[in-house]
């Protein structure tokens, strides 16, 4: 997704002028193409969060459209506070990108596990919430939060993220999108675990499990009417995310089945633990060890049907 | 640009006085010492310097304002009044149920304020960030942001004042409120700023100290800006908190209380109403 996103942003900024890149200190390797096609629309403001946004606000207050960018963890909640009342309450529009969310940077420890950045920014008013599932929903929805005009948070997985569209998809911000037919359950998935889930509904399959698989690319404003008709279709929910079991998709979907009266048939939330991880290791072997691999994922949902346990 | 005399400047600033108090003991709201504190600074910018105008107060070229101390947010919207950018009205929203002007600067709704804050050590990097934008595009509009002494406690105004020195943005002027008190007391005591110029002189700004309440020398320092080409501009404004009216000066009780019942008739008649 980072080569993507870098790509797509060097095309929005050729035709758009207001376009600028501002970082903190992070990109190397990644960002260069942009920041040597329009030295003068960048800048690295040194590590320096606070200000990385604070001066983002101001950038886009004065008629320029900022992409903020650096580490998920380090974008998101080291500048919480100016996140909230410099872009949101000011309603600047600044995208704010955070790469390697989840735990892509899953042997440098639990600093740059981004684990809780979707729930403590789902949580302020005026913020969208994006996390697309792979490059090509990158681009797309690269696309649509610069259209936006508004604040939003742009939750990037790292680089050689699998895809999960055959196809072009018609995105659209707020309209999640099924990637997978089935009749069962289905399978809510945010952010690049969404493959997990298409290969998870691959082994679910031979044990008479056919699962849906939905891509919930937006958590902020939440598809209510696409979890309505996966309630309709399949009955069972099973939400999937990178991400803390607090706050996150799952709780967003179980927050819209309280509040819309929705009566899945049952219900399951898979993510994180609400720990620190203090056994390091890459993304896979992470995920694996959360029970957040292909194997894992399908043995969970066959549990939660009753059908026989998927072997790993 | 309207200016005037610095004794037609100091009249408006005694009349603008006269409002914050008497909106501060109406709502029974706080901060009414860091307000009277900067009132002369205000209507020297929205008098003089800042080239704004209140029949177009969204002018693309205007100059901008970045009330950082915004905890004294009563000063500006009386100063915005005294201007002709809000109906003089409009201060009975102040701080009341259902009013609409927060205690702490809230831009929505109010024509003349360009950023809403509350929260201390925000608005340095926003100024930074509007002025570099300025400088990108070519623009000739200036950027001002008034600091409390207290808030250059806050980390983050030196991440932006590091910044804005590395950028040489020379139409940026930061001019810091100091009254030398914050929450708890006097900051000699708590977290000694001092000395305050010599930081912002290695931070790369050019700097000026100046008495807050003098308004020739706060006129003529603003009108001497750049003070060097390639540098963002600082004025450390010593003032006195509570300003103006005697019982108020220098005591960080006003930091807090509302003045009621005869407190309010002296501070008025001190105010000359």
């Amino acid at each position: 997704m980072r080569p993507t996103f870098a790509r797509t942003v060097v095309e929005l900024a050729e035709r758009d002028e207001r376009i600028c890149g501002v970082i903190g200190d992070v990109g190397f390797g990644v960002l260069e193409t942009f920041a040597s096609r329009f030295p003068d629309r960048w800048l690295n403001v040194g590590v320096a969060e606070a200000n990385l946004a604070g001066v983002s606000a101001g950038l886009a207050l004065a008629g320029a459209r900022p992409f903020m960018y650096s580490i998920a963890n380090f974008p998101t909640l080291r500048c919480l506070e100016q996140i909230r009342n410099d872009i949101c309450y000011n309603r600047a529009p600044v995208v704010i990108v955070g790469v390697g969310g989840g735990l892509a940077y899953g042997s440098l420890g639990a600093t740059h596990h981004a684990t809780e950045d979707l729930a403590v920014m789902r949580v302020l008013p005026g913020l969208t919430v994006i996390a697309p599932a792979d490059p090509i929903e990158t681009e797309l929805l690269t696309r649509a939060a610069f259209a936006l005009e508004a604040p939003v948070y742009l939750r990037l997985g790292r680089s050689g993220d699998p895809a999960v569209h055959a196809a072009r998809p018609d995105l659209r911000i707020g309209r999640a999108v099924s990637l997978r037919d089935g009749s069962d359950v289905t399978l809510i998935a945010t952010g690049a675990i969404t493959r997990t889930a298409l290969d998870a509904a691959e082994l679910l399959a031979p044990l008479g499990i056919s699962a849906r698989v939905v891509s919930m690319h937006t958590l902020k404003p939440l598809d209510v009417d696409a979890i309505r008709e996966a309630i309709d279709r399949t009955g069972a929910l099973a939400t999937l995310e990178e991400h803390s079991l607090v706050g996150g998709l799952g709780s967003a979907v179980a927050e819209a089945i309280a509040d819309h009266g929705l009566r899945p048939r049952s219900f399951l939330r898979l993510g994180l633990p609400d720990a620190f991880a203090h056994v390091i290791g890459s993304r896979e072997h992470l995920l694996a060890r959360a029970g957040l691999s292909a194997p894992g994922v399908a043995r969970a949902v066959a549990e939660m049907r009753g059908a026989v346990p998927a072997s790993a | 640009m309207t200016a005037g005399t610095a004794a037609e400047l100091g009249e408006r600033a005694r009349r603008v006085r006269l409002e914050v108090v008497r909106a501060v003991a109406r709502a029974k709201a706080s901060h009414v010492g860091s307000a009277l504190s900067c009132v002369d600074l205000l209507v020297e910018l929205y008098f003089g310097w800042l080239r704004v105008d209140p029949a177009r107060p969204e002018e693309p070229e205007r100059d901008r304002f970045i009330m950082s101390k915004a905890h004294a947010g009563i000063a500006l919207y009386a100063t915005l009044a005294e201007r002709g950018f809000l109906a003089r009205d409009r201060l009975a929203d102040f701080y009341v149920d259902g009013g609409t002007l927060a205690g702490h600067a809230d831009a929505t709704g109010v024509p003349g304020m360009d950023y809403s804050a509350g929260s201390l050590g925000h608005g340095l990097a926003v100024a930074t960030g509007m002025a570099l934008h300025a400088r990108r595009t070519g623009r000739r509009w200036r950027v001002a942001a008034l600091l409390s002494d207290g808030e250059c406690d806050e980390g983050s105004t030196w991440e932006a004042a590091l910044l804005a020195g590395h950028l040489g943005l020379d139409a940026l002027v930061a001019i810091v409120d100091a009254n030398g008190q914050q929450g708890m007391g006097h900051t000699r005591d708590i977290v000694d700023l001092e000395p305050l110029p010599e930081k912002w002189r290695a931070f790369g700004w050019a700097v000026r100290e100046i008495d807050g309440h003098d308004h020739d020398a706060i006129a003529r320092t603003l009108g001497s800006i750049p003070f060097e080409k390639g540098r963002p501009n600082a004025i450390v404004a010593r003032t006195v908190k509570g300003k103006g009216v005697s019982f108020m000066e220098d005591d960080v009780l006003w930091h807090y209380r509302a003045p009621a019942g005869d407190e309010l008739a002296r501070a008025l008649a001190e105010l000359g109403a």
